[in-house]
């Protein structure tokens, strides 16, 4: 039964396994999972920015039908707040302002949406209902809604004791240095933008469900979650003071998250605590307008930055000054977003030998902000693509040209950048010819011209970009402030008639892990797909894990697992030299083969696996019974993906509508597992990018209103906003972990957004701009064509 | 309160609901059908489309009692009784037009739908305007618009497979 077909290992696109239950309805989200006795959950949400809670008058809800109990802060007093998981420290070396996260809001409440009271009740109708009988006494407060009223003297202090807002001032890199290219510059150019601030809407809402066992005093926690092992810890050890033996944390299947599922959330410790409060299952799930005015947002970055650049155009010295966008909290990973995976991006593909940046993070009466999607790479990505265009076009420079002539060149690598990261491979020459090549780029200016004809201004932009994924050394990040290590940990448990079960601590949310871990198996060990099965989103069944984010989940996870294996050949090797009478250095494997060197003696993996569980003629005195394995794998380094991005639009000279008409990506993602599989994720990613570019943003009014506080708001691409996109790879290897792959998540959502501007700004060419914010809606463009800006 | 009675994946029931509760409610609590999702709340996303009486419809802008004595088909009764996939289940599956599956029930009815009243067959474009109503957060929509366009070659038999219709 254990035949693998060539079709089935590494780099095949083989259908995927999780699909038949998806398709067919049969798919569990936490939504889906109902517990017997369960009571439901409703959040009573702040309608206010930013106020003072004078009182909180419960009586009236709690005589209303259904209701189970009302929670306020006040009944919340014994459990601590939500934790943040990276600690960033100032320039002066003191750590930054980390004010207390309530699970409910104490005293205040800072954002719109900022949970005040839950109603528990008998339906989820009966619970709204009831919450629409709470008196809130507020005492409205001036907000400090953007980054600059949170700034300006006086302004309201999100946080009553940090009347500065600032959460942290933080450098890199080498400022006397860079100071001193810019003195030395022939050119200098400057970009300002703003990255808009975005709404992940992963399609299936949050969710929780708590359930607690009074004979045994076990919690359990159904979530919607990236990361169920990481909600354990930082619930259990630091919200609701429960050991790990006794909370058990199960994400089921995730309806995507992009980044919004990975932190802990209020309402998982509020159902966990209320379900041992009440001694039954509490329910909880968001309504869309819950998931804009709670789930964490993500980028809202101002930045400057200045090029130095000397005659021939080689890049001197890039001096970057940013504010970041916390929100009103410091949601899990918010401090580490517009620092280490933002700013040490800075270098890009680029052999800039001095970079200097400057970063502020500051509180704002918001809902909090942390990784999206490619999370602070995105953002550097953009401000340097941009910058580099803006640059060509100042110093008369080709935007090719001056590519090509900054790169990092191919035979350079590992290459030491000035802000911390050693990038261990890469090829940006090849994948940008090859994106030229098909992009048709040197027949541009005839489709432009054709163009032109049928009343339509195209343009096409560029983006040559690298990432840094595969999250990440634990040393390296424990050193950058990280509170927890980033390793993977993958057990393989070979049956005894050779299936094989893979308990993983990454978790897919959508990335097919069911299939492309399945090919890990069959690639190495020669077992059929249809026998390897992936288990992965519960704490119960798997040793422990980090999660997935920041495209680890193959580089990390898979290289876990890749370890694990190694183990299971070791082992197997010893009980096949005993079975073929032979010495243990003599065994060679392949594929599910034991063969001794030279000779026609084999054992098969189920030969071998059979002979573990059954131990009839076995050396049990050397070796212990069984087949399974586990590893943890930390990474050397992080993975480097990168490639080159074009974009093709055409606008509308009429109404200032930006078409995509052609979209090429040629991305270096490592060694390609499923190539179905990665041009999907980058499609995906592209077409976030494209909705950053040109369609979403998070809109607050002055008062600290969310405007877009609904789909019919928050304009997310459909079908018809997008264009084919061509994905191609062009592969140079990981050179570190024993996969060699990097990671294709997010590499769609970085390096598209300022391929996309830069389309844009070259279609308007006749117009006498030099940018376009994101997102270029279509009043926006209009008004450039038509001369009201 | 009110009863209803209708059909669902050709099955019969009767159920008590609330004049406010949704379809989608009575589909997903009463019935326990889960396949049919909730996105949102403005019937932007189209999570909850099913059929009623042939028609695609979002089930969380239906009151379940506008449905008395309605036949409905949701995504759990699309494939035959013997497990035969619909071409359109197939289709998704061939050209990975899903990826985390949430949005994917509602995507399909559409797309059946979709296909189904347009015989004459549908464009890339005409599929891109058709799914108008849905929305997909992974995908980029590329491989959905390919998996409808192979699909409906097969609905309307002028291919044997989806794969087939592919090349």
């Amino acid at each position: 039964m254990n035949v693998v077909t060539p079709f089935e290992g590494i780099g095949a696109s083989v259908r995927r396994k999780e699909d038949l239950r998806f398709l067919s309805g049969r798919g569990q989200y936490t939504d889906d999972i109902n517990r017997p006795g369960q009571a439901h959950a409703y959040i009573l949400r702040s309608p206010h920015a930013h106020a003072r809670i004078k009182g909180v008058d419960t009586a009236a809800a709690s005589a209303m039908p259904g209701v189970a109990a009302i929670y306020t802060s006040a009944d919340l007093a014994a459990i601590g707040g939500i934790p943040c998981g990276w600690q960033i420290h100032n320039k002066d070396g003191t750590p930054m302002a980390e004010p207390k996260h309530p699970v409910l809001a104490e005293g205040k409440v800072r954002h719109v949406g900022d949970p005040v009271a839950v109603v528990v009740a008998e339906t989820r109708e009966q619970a709204r209902d009831a919450a629409e009988h709470i008196h809130v006494d507020y005492e409205v407060l001036p907000a400090s809604v953007t980054m600059t009223q949170a700034q300006a003297p006086g302004a309201p202090a999100v946080h009553d004791d940090n009347p500065s807002n600032l959460c942290y001032d933080w450098h890199i890199g080498d400022k006397a240095m860079t100071d001193a290219a810019f003195a030395s510059a022939a050119h200098t150019v400057v970009f300002e933008t703003t990255n808009n601030r975005l709404v992940p809407n992963a399609m299936e809402p949050r969710a929780a469900i708590g359930d607690y066992d009074t004979t045994t005093g076990e919690h359990t926690l159904f979530t919607t979650s990236q990361n169920p092992h990481v909600i354990r810890l930082l619930m259990g050890a630091f919200v609701l003071q429960i050991p790990e033996s006794k909370l058990r944390v199960v994400a089921p299947d995730v309806g995507g998250g992009f980044g919004s599922k990975i932190y802990h959330y209020a309402e998982e410790a509020i159902v966990t605590w209320a379900a041992a409060k009440l001694g039954r299952p509490v329910k909880w799930t968001a309504d869309r307008s819950e998931s804009f005015m709670s789930d964490a947002h993500g980028r809202d970055h101002i930045s400057r930055a200045e090029l130095a650049l000397d005659a021939e155009g080689k890049f001197l010295g890039l001096r970057v000054h940013t504010q970041a966008n916390m929100g009103a909290y410091l949601s899990t990973f918010a401090p580490c977003v517009p620092t280490y995976l933002y700013a040490t991006l800075l270098a890009g593909v680029y052999s800039t030998p001095a970079i200097y940046a400057e970063v502020k993070a500051v509180f704002t009466n918001t809902v909090p902000v942390d990784a999206y999607r490619g999370a602070g790479r995105p953002e550097a990505t953009y401000l340097l693509e941009r910058l580099v265009d803006v640059g060509a076009k100042q110093t008369g420079f080709d935007k090719l040209e001056l590519r090509r002539r900054n790169f990092i060149p191919t035979d350079a690598f590992p290459y030491q950048t000035p802000v911390a990261l050693q990038y261990d491979s890469g090829d940006y020459f090849s994948t940008l010819e090859q994106a030229l090549e098909t992009a048709g780029w040197a027949t541009f200016e005839q489709r432009r011209a054709e163009a032109k004809a049928r009343g339509r201004l195209r343009g096409i932009g560029i983006s040559t970009y690298l990432e840094a994924c595969g999250i990440a050394p634990s040393a390296v990040v424990g050193s950058l402030g990280a509170r927890a290590g980033l390793y993977e940990v993958g057990t393989i448990r070979v049956h005894p008639t050779g299936s094989v079960t893979v308990l993983t601590g990454t978790h897919s949310h959508g990335q097919g892990h069911e299939t492309t871990f399945a090919q890990l198996i069959a690639d190495k060990l020669g077992v059929a797909i249809a026998n390897v099965d992936i288990v992965h989103g519960d704490t119960a069944k798997i040793p422990f894990g980090m999660g997935t984010y920041g495209s680890r989940s193959l580089a990390v996870g898979g290289s876990a697992m890749d370890k694990a294996m190694d183990k299971i050949i070791a082992k197997g090797k010893r009980i096949a030299a005993h079975l073929m009478e032979a010495s243990v250095e003599d065994v060679e494997f392949e594929r599910g083969t034991f063969r001794v060197a030279g000779t026609d003696k084999t054992k098969s993996l189920t030969d071998i696996s059979l002979a573990a569980y059954v131990p009839h003629n076995y050396p049990i005195d050397e070796i212990e019974p069984g087949l399974e394995e586990t590893a943890f794998y930390d990474p050397k380094n992080f993975t480097y993906p990168g490639g080159c991005h074009i974009a093709e639009v055409e606008i509308e000279i009429e109404t200032g509508i930006v078409s995509m008409v052609n979209f090429t990506a040629v991305d270096d993602v490592g060694r390609v597992i499923n190539p179905m599989i990665v041009e999907g994720q980058v499609q995906g990613g592209v077409a976030q990018g494209i909705g950053q570019a040109l369609l979403e943003g998070c809109v607050y009014d002055s008062h600290g209103q969310l405007i877009s506080a609904s789909m019919m708001d928050y304009t997310m691409p459909r079908a018809d906003d997008l264009a084919p996109v061509s994905v191609a790879t062009h592969t140079t290897l990981c050179t570190h972990n024993p996969l060699g792959v990097k990671g294709c998540g997010e590499v769609g959502a970085i390096g598209s957004p300022p391929a996309v501007i830069n389309a844009v700004v070259d279609a308007l060419r006749d117009h006498d701009i030099s940018h376009v914010e994101m997102p270029a809606t279509q009043e926006k463009i209009w008004s450039i064509i038509h001369g009201k800006r | 309160m009110p009863q209803v009675s209708l059909t669902v994946n050709g099955k019969q029931h009767t159920v008590e609901v609330e004049g406010r509760t949704l379809l989608v409610e009575l589909l997903r609590e009463k019935l326990r059908l889960t396949g049919t999702h909730v996105g949102c709340d403005t019937s932007q996303c189209g999570a909850c489309v099913v059929h009623v009486d042939g028609e695609s419809v979002k089930s969380c802008t239906t009151l379940a009692v506008m449905c008395d004595g309605a036949a409905v088909t949701t995504i759990e009764g699309l494939a035959k009784a013997d497990g035969t996939l619909h071409p359109m289940q197939e289709a998704f599956r061939e050209y990975h037009a899903l990826q985390c599956g949430f949005c994917t029930p509602g995507m399909v009815m559409s797309a059946v739908d979709l296909v189904a009243k347009n015989p004459q067959g549908l464009s890339e474009k005409e599929i891109r305007e058709g799914l108008e109503g849905n929305l997909c957060r992974c995908t980029g929509y590329h491989n959905i618009v390919k998996a409808i366009a192979a699909a409906q070659e097969v609905m309307h038999g002028r291919r044997e497979t989806v794969a087939a219709a592919a090349e």
